[in-house]
């Protein structure tokens, strides 16, 4: 019998790419991660990025962890105890718990860390760290922190990389090269790092919570565009990617091969306005007058852009914390967009027809704000122009203040300070508006002193109240992690940090 | 020829020293602070002043340009501020991986673009003459990026035959090897075969009609003869330059080749680097590259002298 040859060249061609796919699967035990960027340097101390977090989070153990709901829970510590006057901070250490290197994690070892983090030329946690003056070793398990003044946020940035604990013994032989072979003690430990294709981890079989390390090895791979990551875990070489876009969700809802999380960020997606940063902020409509500033956000429809930009991903909001948060100022809920309002606000200010420029990194998501930002707001009268930029030359210009208005969104931080007090306290590093207001200051000091939930939500109350009256910052939305997976994968927690936790995540 | 390959390293040598300060310079001209770009999210104060320090961002320009030179000369090319890394280690990691890259492209770029190309013009004006003229305008108009997505969704999503994206080295794994380079080879030769298949007729076409074809084909010769025996192969001079410049622009990387299947080569790494403002890594590898080129054309000068006597004399 003769045989097409073109059907037997497409079965042979099929033999030899099904023949190469097998060699190309991965091995068993095997959790591949797809990330969105690729991370910076693997070490606590100088890391920066979002998604070396991702990382950190199989790598190393921090003091403290947060939850599902964002409480703080210990991770490395058994306990905690607060002194009297808030100043100190004890801490009791779980006992049997090793670094990757075999090395004791002890009181020693929490005190080494912190000042590493405290002194380290280039530290970028000692910031976070400052009011900690010294840190005292009591016994070989208990740790004290002695705080230059007291100070509430600490606890959640012990549940961060300030929190985390690296091997002295590791961390002293490498000096500033830690990054590239780092030590802690967390369920997995490095293995290698090929830049830009691959982190690897394996399981650390000392882990002191080894019973929900199921997963032999992790191998993280930065994958920047959102549909070739979404093709990866389609054709089964990821069993997780994370920041799926949100126009791909509908589809994949729909496949029962993927299980989907949609967890609302701690952070925000807002339009910050040049109120005060330099000249500039005198010579725009939105800068030098409030009432054309109340007047931009009535123009706006929060539903609508979330709709627009985020496929209704996202929770809109109009504070630095979600509607959902505990800390959320219910007193200040969302405005309702008023066209008719914006208008007589603008009359009243003698500006119908304010025009600024809306600048905008040239990501997808804030190009596309801004120009439906553009469209809703020309319906109250504003002509606003828009100005894309690249990321590092947007960021530039905004900390020069060659800015009106700038789409700018915040990874977010578990305790609510970490949104507020560098944006809106006077000359703080990440105040692009420009705003100061001497009565907020000492209501951002006081906040930061007191750590009953309840005393701290009413100063937030007085917080709120100013600075949403003077609107530095336009606060849009709450933006959704959207995470994609094996559906066979289990264990999967939704924290709203979004950062994925290894621990108990199993696939048979 | 000894005295040639001076004259030609005398003239290599102040291009490579302008080369670099091009390279330096223009750098220079990228806006936005590197020391913010590189302090990340939380813009502490003192981390954009130990970087600042560290890069010499606050000293003069020359100064600048010599500490990164001194460091050159001494093998030393910097080392990525992002990850920590040597950016030798870096260059060295990704060069093989563009390297195999470029090759597997180019082989599928001449297999289809020369063979396309001598049917073309030995057809010329038959209904193969449109396909392959088809094929050219494909070639040419369909962007790397759309083609790579299209491949990765028919033969990793839909058929399962091919990773989606990702590499192996071939020391490692020779088969996950060549699975993971296919598609992405296969998108950067189509372009490239495209070209070739247009240059490869029009030479062709132009050989076809010289006296010697005409003569070759009076001697009764077989038109296979005289088709790649007489016409193809003084056709392919032009073609092969054009293949070399078309390789030289493969070595520099193919970014979004590179981004769509996630290929870690120099593409992806200077991407990465100029938008993390990484100016060391930025430095290296188009110092790197460009060598390489001068390298390349040095040995094609030094191969043709061989080759040519009239430049002998």
């Amino acid at each position: 019998m003769k045989t097409n040859p073109l059907r037997r060249f497409a079965a042979a061609l099929a033999a030899v790419l099904a023949g190469l796919a097998f060699a190309a699967q991965a091995q068993p035990s095997t959790l591949r991660v797809g990330l969105a960027e690729d991370p910076d340097v693997l070490d606590p101390t100088l890391a920066r990025t979002f998604v070396g977090r991702i990382v950190f989070s199989a790598m190393c153990d921090k003091l403290f962890e947060v939850d599902e709901k964002l409480a703080i829970v210990p991770q490395l510590a058994a306990s905690h105890a607060w002194s009297a006057d808030s100043k100190a901070l004890t801490i009791k250490l779980r006992p049997g718990v090793q670094f990757h290197d075999g090395e004791k994690l002890d009181a020693a070892a929490v005190k080494y860390s912190i000042e590493r983090h405290k002194t380290m030329a280039g530290s970028n946690r000692r910031g976070e760290l400052a009011p900690v003056a010294s840190v005292d070793v009591l016994d070989p398990l208990t740790v004290r922190l002695n705080l230059s003044a007291p100070f509430s946020p600490l606890l959640a940035q012990l549940a961060d990389r300030a929190g985390m604990i690296v091997s002295p013994k590791a961390a002293q032989a490498a000096g500033d090269k830690f990054g590239t072979r780092p030590v802690c003690a967390g369920p997995y430990r490095f293995v290698e790092r090929v830049a830009q294709d691959r982190i690897v981890l394996e399981r650390f079989a000392d882990y002191w919570d080894k019973g929900k390390v199921h997963f032999e090895r992790i191998v993280y791979t930065p994958i920047p565009d959102a549909t070739v990551r979404l093709a990866n875990l389609k054709s089964g070489q990821l069993d997780f990617i994370e920041r799926v876009a949100s126009s791909d969700i509908e589809k994949l809802q729909t496949d029962k091969r993927f299980k989907i999380a949609r967890i609302t960020e701690i952070g925000y997606q807002g339009i910050t306005i040049n109120i005060g940063k330099s000249d500039k902020a005198k010579d725009s409509p939105l800068g030098r007058d409030a009432r054309v500033r109340e007047a931009f956000e009535l123009a706006l429809d929060r539903q609508g852009l979330a709709q627009v930009v985020q496929d209704n991903e996202a929770l809109v909001g109009n504070q630095w914390v979600a509607p959902t948060n505990s800390f959320y100022v219910k007193g200040l809920p969302v405005p309702r967009r008023d066209v008719a309002r914006a208008r007589a606000l603008l009359k009243e200010a003698g500006m119908p027809n304010p025009s600024f420029t809306l600048l905008t990194p040239t990501t997808s998501d804030a190009q596309r704000l801004a120009i439906v930002v553009q469209a809703m707001t020309r319906d109250a009268g504003f002509d606003v122009k828009i100005q894309a930029a690249e990321f590092a030359t947007s960021l530039n210009m905004a900390d020069k203040g060659d800015f009106e208005a700038y789409v700018l969104a915040w990874s977010g931080r578990a305790d609510p300070d970490g949104n507020l007090y560098s944006f809106h306290g006077c000359k703080q590093p990440l105040n692009y508006s420009g705003y100061c207001d001497a009565e907020t200051d000492r209501l951002l000091a006081a906040s930061r002193s007191v750590r009953e939930p309840a005393e701290r939500q009413k100063l937030f109350d007085q917080i709120a109240a100013r600075v949403l009256k003077e609107r530095p910052i336009v606060y849009v939305y709450h933006r959704k992690w959207l995470w994609a997976y094996n559906a066979k994968l289990t264990g999967v927690r939704e924290i709203p940090d979004g950062l994925l936790r290894v621990s108990g995540l199993k696939m048979p | 020829m000894f005295e040639f390959l001076l004259k030609r390293l005398a003239t290599l040598l102040p291009t490579l020293v302008f080369v670099s300060m091009l390279i330096f310079g223009l750098q220079q001209l990228l806006p936005g602070d590197p020391a913010k770009v590189l302090a990340g999210e939380e813009q502490d104060p003192t981390v954009i002043a130990h970087l600042r320090e560290k890069l010499h961002l606050d000293e003069p320009l020359p100064l600048r340009y010599l500490y990164w030179v001194g460091g050159v000369l001494r093998g030393d090319l910097g080392e990525s501020v992002r990850n920590q890394q040597p950016v030798l280690d870096l260059v060295l990691q990704k060069l093989p991986v563009t390297l195999e890259l470029a090759v597997l492209a180019m082989a599928f770029a001449l297999c289809i673009g020369i063979p396309a190309g001598i049917v073309s013009a030995v057809g010329r004006g038959t209904v193969w003459d449109g396909a392959a003229n088809a094929f050219a305008l494909w070639g040419i108009s369909t962007p790397n990026f759309w083609l790579g997505i299209l491949l990765i969704l028919l033969f990793s999503v839909q058929l399962g035959w091919l990773p989606a994206s990702g590499y192996v080295s071939p020391f490692e794994d020779l088969g996950a090897n060549l699975a993971a380079m296919v598609m992405p080879a296969f998108v950067l030769g189509n372009a490239i075969a495209a070209v070739l298949m247009r240059h490869t007729r029009s030479a062709m076409l132009q050989v076809l009609s010289a006296d010697y074809v005409r003569t070759a084909r009076a001697k009764g010769l077989r038109e296979r003869v005289v088709v790649l025996r007489h016409a193809l192969r003084n056709a392919l001079v032009p073609i092969v330059t054009l293949g070399a410049l078309e390789f030289g622009t493969l070595l520099s990387g193919a970014v979004l080749t590179e981004q769509v299947f996630t290929i870690p080569g120099f593409g992806k790494l200077i991407v990465d680097a100029v938008f993390n403002r990484d100016y060391a890594v930025v430095q290296g590898v188009v110092l790197v590259t460009a060598s390489t080129y001068m390298l390349l054309n040095l040995l094609a000068d030094l191969a043709y002298f061989a080759v040519n006597p009239r430049l002998r004399s």
